[in-house]
């Protein structure tokens, strides 16, 4: 039998994972779009009308998803960050650097969608909610990452700058996150969330796929992203200029 | 070291310094990478770069004792006192940086010099804007430093005379 | 010549600072004037009715003082940088953390001490009661070393970098919100007539995660500053 080993270490250089991303993302793409599809199709025609919140309450399906992702994505990026600080790899702060407007976005879309939740609920467009509390701070510490990368000229700082930034802000989060939910219970704010004495099966399985297709959309635009910030840091090496043409 | 403007003495100088990153190749102090035993390198070196590392609203005294301090030592004020007469600063301990001229500055930046125990000297373009004077203080500063077993690495445009010592020249080219 | 200890070092740093900040007494004197004047805007903006500043004061005391420990932060490396000691002390054979801890212990008596003292004066104008204004010292004594620590690992971050002041600020401000919920919080809590250990104790562990991590992130963040 013919036994390969994958060389993994070949696609740490830029050139090598510019060609595996390219392609790679378009399956993640599929992917995301099966898994979103079959997603909202549970949450807005499977799913049953909650009795207390009607048909409104169908943004829950996008809303947590995209709040949990948007935590996910921070701790992957200052993962990568931080493996880019530690081992000096130039690969992983283009992954970090990726990762974050993705993360951002993921971030504000939950802000959005729970505002959006908010309105016909209790006729305001923000509510001091834990979960979005904590959403909107952690859009704050993404803002902060992609502004302190982009106020640095030179790359190589700017991606160990921003890795310890990165680095600190995980550590914290827990402790926002904590402190803020603490926060919500102690001034018995509102709460944006579905109540009742059980959740439908349904109303799992739909949060969960979407879960899974903002986890594959994330993995996409990540990577077609990386392939962008690859040229240009690359831009002065040979391959490039054939890969451009 | 010698070489143009730009060619990257300073970047140099400032890796020897483990304060700039390298991208290949080694830096040996003792025959041991100079990342690998940080603390004990960083005892043995006394960097001057372009800037006199001089605090402009303490007196000169407070200035020396602070940096003497960084390095771990305390010296006594006779020390200072000779150290400063010896540059021709004498009587200057107690002013301010700020009522010094730039080359008053310069010469009590390189007293620190005379006041380190530090065997390896890195010194970047120590002789420029200084008088002769200046330059000959400095020279027989450094060959005293090397008589005593020291080690300098100096980049200069100048071709300075050193004593009897015959430097080892290093061109850089881009 | 005799040799200095570690614990010498860090005296001769702090005495160096010290002496700095008293020589330059209007860097000093400038957050503490800014605190008061913000604490003043709010009164300004929301109308002098009693009970709702009454409600409102611990809050807003907390926000203007961690505004104005935040406005001393970006001098805290930025003239060291500029004349080169900052470079001297990175190639000392002291760690760096330690230097870096020293500069952040003298940031907090220089800009959080005088903060403490002057929040109880603040706090009369917004009527709070003088259990109330203890304890709005004990947690602002607690925490504006925190503040110093968290905030001296975004001075690291943004020296020399363009926009440096607004942007410290983004960084920062999101990772003090832990220590002003709590410390608010806790004044709040005592005038509701609730117990405030959990708030003490939880801004004292915040307090001593800081001085293990602060000054680890703020001595790589020099060390790639300085490259």
């Amino acid at each position: 039998m013919n036994t390969q080993k994958i060389h993994w270490f070949k696609f740490s250089s830029p050139q090598n994972f510019y060609f595996l991303a390219g392609r790679m993302w378009p399956w993640f793409a599929v992917l995301a779009t099966v898994l979103a599809a079959v997603a909202l199709w549970i949450g807005l025609v499977m799913a049953p009308v909650d009795a207390q919140q009607g048909q409104g309450y169908r943004i829950i399906f996008v809303h947590v998803p995209a709040a949990s992702l948007s935590m996910f994505v921070y701790l992957v990026m200052a993962g990568w960050a931080g493996f880019g600080l530690a081992f000096n790899t130039r690969l992983s702060g283009m992954m970090a650097s990726a990762l974050a407007p993705t993360g951002a976005i993921l971030a504000f879309l939950s802000l959005a969608t729970g505002s959006l939740w908010g309105k016909p609920m209790w006729g305001t467009w923000w509510v001091w909610d834990a979960r979005l509390t904590s959403s909107l701070i952690l859009l704050f510490l993404y803002l902060g990452f992609i502004a302190l990368q982009s106020s640095i000229d030179d790359p190589r700082r700017a991606d160990k700058a921003s890795a310890v930034l990165a680095l600190v802000g995980a550590v914290n989060i827990p402790i926002i996150y904590g402190s803020v939910y603490w926060w919500n219970t102690l001034h018995q704010g509102a709460s944006v969330t579905v109540k009742g004495a059980s959740i439908a099966p349904a109303m799992l399985w739909g949060m969960g796929l979407m879960t899974a297709a903002f986890w594959m959309y994330a993995i996409t635009m990540t990577l077609v992203r990386v392939r962008a910030i690859i040229l240009d840091r690359e831009r002065h090496a040979e391959w490039v200029k054939h890969a451009v043409e | 070291m010698a070489g143009a403007n730009g060619v990257g003495k300073t970047s140099l100088l400032r890796m020897v310094c483990g304060l700039a990153p390298i991208d290949s190749g080694q830096i040996l102090w003792n025959d041991t990478p100079i990342h690998s035993q940080s603390d004990v390198y960083r005892q043995d070196l006394c960097y001057l770069g372009h800037l006199n590392s001089l605090q402009e609203s303490m007196t000169v005294n407070e200035n020396l004792v602070f940096t003497a301090a960084l390095a771990g030592n305390a010296p006594e004020p006779t020390q200072l006192q000779e150290v400063l007469a010896h540059f021709g600063v004498r009587g200057r301990g107690e002013q301010l940086v700020k009522h010094l001229s730039q080359g008053q500055k310069r010469r009590v930046a390189l007293s620190r010099l005379a006041l380190s125990q530090a065997r390896l000297w890195v010194l970047d373009e120590p002789f420029v804007a200084m008088d002769e004077k200046g330059v000959r203080m400095l020279a027989d500063l450094i060959a005293s430093h090397l008589g005593k077993g020291g080690l300098a690495v100096i980049t200069s445009h100048q071709q300075v005379d050193i004593g009897t010592l015959a430097p080892q020249m290093l061109e850089l080219r881009t | 010549m005799k040799k200095l200890g570690l614990f010498g070092v860090m005296a001769a740093l702090l005495r160096r600072e010290v002496s700095v900040a008293l020589r330059q007494k209007g860097e000093v004197l400038t957050p503490l004037v800014f605190f008061v004047v913000v604490a003043s805007l709010f009164p300004l903006g929301v109308g002098p009715e009693s009970a709702l500043l009454l409600r409102m004061a611990p809050g807003v005391l907390w926000v203007s003082a961690l505004l104005a420990a935040m406005l001393s932060l970006q001098r805290l490396f930025a003239t060291d940088h500029a004349d080169g000691s900052l470079e001297q002390m990175a190639l000392s054979s002291t760690p760096l953390g330690l230097l870096v801890a020293a500069k952040a212990l003298t940031h907090f008596l220089l800009s959080g001490l005088p903060l403490v003292l002057m929040a109880p004066v603040l706090g009369l104008q917004f009527g709070l009661e003088s259990r109330s204004l203890g304890i709005l010292m004990l947690t602002l004594l607690l925490g504006t070393p925190t503040l110093s620590l968290i905030g001296s690992i975004g001075a690291a971050l943004t020296l020399g970098v363009r926009g440096a002041g607004v942007l410290l600020s983004l960084l920062i401000l999101p990772l003090y919100i832990p220590v002003l919920i709590f410390g608010a919080g806790a004044v709040e809590a005592d005038a509701a007539g609730l117990g405030i250990g959990g708030h003490l104790s939880l801004l004292a562990a915040l307090f001593v995660l800081s001085v293990f991590f602060a000054p680890l992130a703020t001595k790589t963040a020099l060390r790639i500053s300085l490259e």
